[in-house]
């Protein structure tokens, strides 16, 4: 799958370039978010605003992403499409993410 | 009278995304609404990546039929498969993941069945010979 990453204020932006998340790509999904937050900064913001679907299994490697982060850096997600907060939602996982409706609310909390 | 339609695929993950896709195309062909076509969706995708992941585990990957029936208020999902039973021949409860320990012990998985049964009216399992049937249905349109 592909990821891209930019930087914004002291953030890493990772962008995921794919219309879905789902159980045929979940393992891709955790080893390119690893390849692509080695290193960097504490904090990185996942772009989902092109991520129409994602199921239990994507679901599942964004928390795998977040866990391989460890305590001291962070992982918050922007833009999510109605399918995605839903299942965020649904899941509870709404309450363990910071959710960001854009990407631009979630940089710009970064420099407050 | 009902609108049917039918079609099967092959249960690995790959023909699992473009099973779902197809199914999702005529679903919103005959006008199901696009609010409901997504919890459609998600209720789908998890009870097929079951069959997928759980049903044909460890053997030879056999096929996924899918039946839909569009009634007027409600829409009638079937899905067929030839491999193992539930645990039981029974619905798993479908509890929500417990997410109050630290981070490190957050659940990567097990969200599927608690899903499924917050975005369906009803859900209905039979094992019939050697094949499972699992049937979704969701009311239509939203209430």
């Amino acid at each position: 799958m592909s990821l891209t990453s930019t930087r914004a204020d002291g953030a890493q932006i990772v962008t995921v370039n794919a219309e879905r998340i789902d159980a045929a790509m979940a393992i891709q999904f955790k080893e390119d978010m690893r390849a692509e937050t080695e290193d960097g900064t504490d904090r990185i913001i996942l772009d989902l605003s092109l991520v129409q679907f994602i199921d239990s299994s994507g679901l599942g490697a964004i928390v795998a992403a977040m866990k391989q982060l460890g305590r001291d850096r962070r992982l918050d997600l922007a833009g999510p499409t109605p399918m995605v907060e839903k299942v965020f939602r649904l899941t509870r996982m709404d309450t363990i993410f910071n959710l960001y409706s854009t990407l631009n609310e979630a940089v710009t909390e970064t420099k407050t | 009278m009902a609108e049917i339609f039918a079609c099967s695929f092959t249960a690995t993950e790959l023909d699992a995304r473009s099973g779902i896709s197809a199914v999702m195309e005529r679903l919103r062909e005959i006008d199901l609404p696009d609010e409901r076509a997504g919890d459609v969706q998600i209720a789908l995708a998890e009870a097929v990546n079951n069959v997928v992941e759980h049903a044909y585990a460890g053997t030879e990957k056999g096929d996924v039929r899918i039946k839909c029936n569009l009634y007027p208020q409600e829409l009638r999902i079937q899905i067929c498969d030839a491999g193992f039973p539930l645990t039981d021949c029974a619905l798993p409860p479908g509890e929500p993941a417990d997410l109050s320990g630290p981070i490190e012990t957050l659940p990567e998985g097990g969200f599927g069945w608690f899903l499924i049964r917050e975005l369906t009216s009803r859900l209905h399992y039979e094992r019939l010979g050697r094949n499972n049937r699992l049937s979704l249905y969701f009311q239509v349109p939203p209430t």
